[in-house]
């Protein structure tokens, strides 16, 4: 089979699946809502301001919405980072680059800014510019000649992760705790109920680096021979690895910055679909989209359901699910480059 | 033999790596460097380690660039080129291949399309069949669908060639091809360069420290030695006694292959020494 008819039968396949576990995500809660209450409320035939329209089309579709594009975030820039570092187990949070972002969001809320829409775009560019310069903290920590090696590249994430975590107690130590309302909860991760406007911002963001990445995915391919044999077969490697760079960083930030520094996705979602589809990044990228976006929204749906009444932050389930997946890869596929 | 323009010129090129200099810095890679090779040669650059041969490889394929002098393709300096322009000229085929990401055999010699076509998203159906003719040119078509870690190392040399091929160069580069090689193997990347030579009129240009498979390919050898030309000539006359042993700074013999008269070389190794 052609890669083409391949990625049009993943993305049919994922599709499906995705639209499956929207449906479960909207029908459950703790709100106790019936199947007939959610269907009135989606086609418009409730009360605007009825229990079941303000739970389903104000808090449960956003959140919806929310946790599939941050997933498809965080598993498109797990596909970049790793293309990009020649590293597989590279991934936003094991190379601290949430950490970095997540520093910049705690920051812009220190200044004041919020979540409406003005507001939120500043937030973006403060998590933008983190995740910027955690990245570019790990490459010149872990850059040596020949390339990054999968040690020097994971112990300088950590490295880096634990500074701006470090920094993120310090600022909140000392600034006013009111005026961080709700930031320990956010920097599990978390899916709360985003405005419109915000969210419109946030897929903005997340679809352009997205779209940067898939323009860069065949040259993504070539990369992965080594950056002198890429040049050797035409690749402007330089500019190739500027733009996926950048691209990484606005799918983290934007993530980190609406819906807080969720880790693992990255990692456990693009290592699925390399198991079923292969190292072409031109079927990883797209379908990363789609799966990042079902496994967010099932680990969120699970995480305000498991404990209801109460709910567990969603970085607390993929971190569950992550963990010992990380542990797996590291004992098993790549113990022979460690 | 030089009618027209050469293929490949190198124009008193040198080269020095911005290394420090407590780490033996300074010094030039390459010095004073010009040769040149005709369209449709088998031409070897062979020389001891560190004598600048990598280095000469990295300014033709313009990952570096010269410090002094000129490269140029076709009479076209290299740096004029766009990327992909010169990657459908030249080919080269790496001593090894990293290996982060196990990509099959297929994918590996469509990436050979890639200056071809940069601006496609997936390859069309005339990449498909070149890649396909050079993978049966080099012998790894029934090994299309493995992944790379499962090949061995004579088999992924080969599907490293097929990439090249796929690129369909002018002009094929080889960097130490037969390192990792056993001698069935080594003998048929020496039969398949002299194929890929004759019948497809493409120029080779052999990098390695095999003298011996060196002199049976090649039409002409260049012998570099602490970054400058040591001789260019046939291997007959640059493989002689007092041209290498300066170079390689040990004890030679040279005499002929008993099948194909060409020069072969023989390190004079000491006497074995009476046990007390």
């Amino acid at each position: 089979m052609s890669a083409a008819r391949r990625l049009v039968v993943a993305l049919a396949v994922l599709g499906a699946a995705l639209v499956v576990v929207i449906v479960i995500a909207l029908f459950v809660g703790s709100a106790g809502l019936s199947a007939g209450d959610v269907v009135r409320a989606l086609t418009g035939r409730a009360g605007s301001s009825s229990v079941e329209s303000v739970v389903t089309l104000q808090l449960r579709l956003p959140r919806v919405a929310a946790a599939v594009l941050a997933g498809g975030a965080l598993a498109v820039a797990g596909v970049a980072f790793q293309g990009l570092t020649r590293n597989p187990l590279a991934e936003p949070a094991v190379l601290g680059v949430s950490s970095g972002a997540a520093f910049g969001v705690v920051l812009a809320q220190i200044f004041g800014l919020g979540l409406s829409a003005l507001q939120s775009l500043g937030v973006a560019v403060f998590a933008f510019a983190g995740a910027i310069g955690a990245a570019a903290a790990v490459y010149a920590i872990a850059a040596v000649p020949g390339g990054l090696s999968i040690q020097t590249l994971l112990l300088s994430g950590v490295i880096v992760g634990i500074f701006f975590t470090s920094a993120i107690t310090v600022l909140i130590s000392i600034v006013d705790f009111d005026r961080l309302g709700g930031v320990v909860h956010w920097l599990l991760g978390n899916m709360a109920p985003i405005p419109p406007s915000a969210l419109a911002l946030f897929a903005v963001l997340a679809l352009g680096g997205f779209w940067l990445v898939l323009r860069s995915a065949r040259e993504l391919n070539l990369l992965a021979l080594g950056e002198e044999a890429a040049v050797q077969l035409g690749v402007n490697a330089r500019r190739l690895k500027r733009r996926v760079f950048l691209a990484a960083a606005l799918l983290t930030g934007s993530v980190v910055a609406f819906t807080g520094p969720i880790g693992f996705v990255g990692l456990v979602v693009p290592h699925m679909l390399r198991g079923v589809l292969g190292q072409d990044n031109r079927l990883l990228v797209p379908t990363a989209l789609v799966a990042g976006g079902i496994f967010l929204l099932a680990a969120d749906t699970v995480a305000r359901n498991i404990v209801a009444p109460a709910e567990l932050s969603v970085g607390v389930i993929t971190s569950f699910c992550g963990a010992p997946f990380f542990v797996y890869l590291l004992r098993t596929r790549y113990q022979a480059t460690l | 033999m030089s009618a027209g323009i050469p293929l490949v010129e190198f124009e008193d090129v040198s080269f020095a790596y911005p290394v420090p200099e407590e780490r033996g810095g300074s010094g030039f890679s390459l010095t004073g460097v010009s040769f040149a090779i005709d369209a449709g040669e088998v031409f070897g650059v062979i020389g001891p380690n560190s004598a600048g041969k990598t280095t000469l490889l990295r300014l033709l394929t313009r990952v570096l660039s010269p410090t002094r002098g000129r490269v140029r393709l076709d009479g076209r300096g290299v740096e004029s080129l766009v990327h992909a322009e010169l990657a459908r000229q030249v080919a080269v085929v790496p001593q090894e291949t990293p290996r982060p990401f196990p990509f099959s055999v297929e994918q590996l010699v469509l990436m050979g399309r890639f200056p071809h076509g940069p601006a496609r998203f997936f390859e069309n159906a005339a990449d498909h069949a070149v890649a396909r003719t050079a993978m049966a040119a080099a012998g790894v078509l029934e090994l299309g669908a493995l992944p790379l870690d499962q090949l061995s190392g004579g088999e992924r040399q080969r599907a490293m060639l097929a990439r090249a091929l796929a690129q369909e160069p002018r002009l094929l580069v080889l960097d130490e091809p037969t390192a990792h090689l056993d001698l069935r193997y080594q003998a048929e990347t020496a039969g398949l360069l002299q194929r890929v030579n004759a019948e497809r009129g493409m120029t080779v240009l052999l990098v390695s420290h095999d003298l011996d498979l060196a002199a049976q390919v090649c039409d002409r050898l260049l012998l570099l030695g602490r970054g400058r030309v040591a001789r260019i000539g046939t291997p007959a006359e640059v493989l002689q006694r007092s041209v290498l042993e300066p170079v390689f700074g040990c004890e030679i013999v040279v005499d002929a292959h008993p099948t194909s008269g060409r020069p072969v070389v023989h390190v004079a190794w000491p006497a074995p020494l009476a046990r007390r």
